[in-house]
């Protein structure tokens, strides 16, 4: 269980970006944390990944205080964190990065059964270098595949899977990650405007404008979402300008 | 006789594990320290100076030949020349690793010039490495000069790597590519401490479809200092790539000066530069897989250096 206790972050600059945020992640259950872009919902995952150090409030990881904890420690007592922006390296192929997350040497078929659950074949993947020569959607894929390898793993927070990843692919994650919550006792913290996220999740938090605004389980809150969304919607059918 | 030292030095460059299969010379300390031909690759001394003259068969095919060189007591200055006559439509393998060694406060020094005439249709794949051990203070110094003369159809592939400890190298490539030759060099050079490296590449692309791809990757740790000159000179219908990338760590500096010319109008030659520290996002990608900041950079220029 991760629980996040009044949590505030603010830039350099004074700007406030997260308000006293307070969480709760169960164990076993997928959360989804959704909302207008600049919410701070990015912010909120940085910070539980230890990509960030808040001004305030404390992060608590099956009771224990990790708020000072650094990034390592942090994912060595089992948070994961893919990144929105996937990180590209000269020389690191598909196999190191997955066998550094898992902690140990993978056969191929292990291998194998990580990529296909984001949608890629091991043998054309296996041995390629992760730099330019991936589109981003194939970056993308393998750094989910990265934080699917973890071991140990027991809060696995992605942000924004589904953003670069073409249709097929992306039924192949959904798949992944109801597998993920519904066998095992790892927590699955997903930041995500995907409407077919939403209706796997167990739990659904909105933050906006660095707040929680509303959180609940999915029943409570995803009506309400949905039928707000189609309010906002402007007459020709133009979606609302983010603010 | 093969003292631990060199034996371990071999193990290293040219994995030597006691013996080599095929066609072989063990240069150590300026001295033949064993040799043996095959039925398709000669091995002789040369008689003009130190060195080897090294004949391998039209269509020889699969063959691996080994020269290594060590030199492991302080005070030696060792200068060997190599000749290789590649057959036409051989394909083998070189495998050429040096390594110098000193704990007695005197400096080493190995001097290969080496020289590979490709004959046409012949392809090379010659591997080269090279490494400093030993304590006490004296230099350790590699200074490799690679000649290389392809003929039509010919293709060689270097493949270059300084791991680490050599105090100071100047390593220096030309080549001379006839028509359809294929040039293709990789080359990897770590220093550290006050190490400093210096690399000359200078390609002429003479036969029409002739083409090169030289990269060279390199690291400059602690107060170390790197210089990278390449020149790829399109004289016909040719295809050059060059690119030098290097990361710095600590106060590691380098130096990278690229030159193109095209002295023809169909000349394709482009060139790539980067230099700069490790990406902190990619140092912080492998925190979150549960490595730690040096960790994570170890890993990191592992992989720059391999790839």
């Amino acid at each position: 269980m991760l629980k996040i206790q009044d949590l505030s972050w603010t830039l350099d600059t004074g700007e406030e970006i997260l308000k006293n945020v307070s969480l709760e992640i169960p164990e076993g259950k997928l959360t989804v944390i959704t909302g207008p872009n600049g919410g701070g919902k990015t912010s909120l995952a940085k910070l539980i990944a230890g990509l960030e150090k808040p001004v305030g409030g404390r992060i608590l990881l099956d009771g224990e205080d990790i708020t000072e904890w650094d990034i390592t420690k942090r994912s060595q007592h089992g948070i994961g964190y893919a990144f929105q922006q996937p990180v590209r390296f000269k020389g690191i192929n598909v196999r190191d990065l997955l066998e550094l997350s898992a902690q140990r040497s993978l056969d191929d078929r292990e291998i194998c059964g990580i990529l296909g659950k984001v949608g890629l074949c091991a043998n054309e993947y296996i041995d390629r270098v992760i730099d330019s020569s991936l589109s981003g959607g194939e970056a993308k894929r393998i750094e989910i595949a990265s934080v699917l390898a973890k071991k140990d793993a027991k809060v696995l927070v992605f942000d924004e899977p589904e953003a670069g990843i073409d249709l097929w692919s992306f039924s192949s994650l959904i798949d992944a990650f109801e597998k993920l919550k519904a066998g095992e006792d790892k927590s699955l913290l997903i930041i995500s405007h995907q409407e077919r996220i939403l209706e796997i999740s167990d739990y659904i938090a909105v933050i906006a404008d660095g707040s929680v605004t509303k959180a609940g389980s999915r029943e409570e809150i995803l009506g309400g979402l949905l039928g707000e969304e189609k309010a906002e919607r402007c007459p020709l059918g133009k979606d609302k300008e983010d603010n | 006789m093969i003292d631990k030292t060199t034996a371990e030095l071999l193990g290293i460059v040219s994995d030597w594990s006691g013996k080599f299969n095929g066609a072989y010379n063990i240069r150590s300390n300026g001295e033949c320290a064993g040799r043996q031909s095959s039925e398709n690759i000669k091995l002789e001394n040369k008689e003009d100076g130190p060195g080897l003259v090294i004949n391998i068969k039209p269509g020889t095919k699969g063959e691996t030949v080994y020269i290594p060189a060590c030199v492991t007591k302080g005070g030696i200055n060792d200068l060997v020349y190599n000749d290789f006559y590649v057959g036409e439509g051989a394909d083998v393998t070189i495998v050429a690793g040096c390594g110098v060694h000193t704990a007695d406060g005197h400096d080493v020094r190995h001097h290969g010039i080496h020289r590979f005439i490709l004959a046409k249709g012949a392809r090379v794949l010659y591997k080269e490495k090279h490494i400093g051990t030993g304590a006490g203070g004296g230099a350790k110094r590699i200074d490799p000069v690679t000649e290389i003369e392809q003929g039509e159809d010919s293709y060689l592939e270097m493949d270059t790597i300084q791991i680490g400890g050599v105090d100071s190298t100047f390593r220096k490539t030309s080549g001379r590519l006839g028509k359809g030759a294929k040039l293709v060099i990789k080359e990897r050079i770590m220093t550290d401490g006050t190490q400093t490296a210096q690399t000359d590449f200078a390609v002429e692309l003479n036969g029409e479809d002739s083409g090169a791809d030289i990269v060279s990757r390199s690291v400059a740790k602690g107060d170390s200092y790197q210089e990278y000159h390449s020149k790829i000179s399109g004289n016909s219908r040719c295809k050059g790539h060059s690119e030098c990338d290097a990361i710095l760590a600590d106060n590691g500096r380098v130096n990278a000066a690229p030159e193109l010319f095209a002295g023809c109008l169909d000349a394709e030659l482009i060139h790539e530069a980067a230099i700069g520290k490790i990406a902190g996002e990619q140092i912080i990608k492998l925190q979150t897989l549960g490595l730690s900041e040096e960790e994570a950079e170890k890993k990191i220029i592992e992989g720059f250096l391999r790839g």
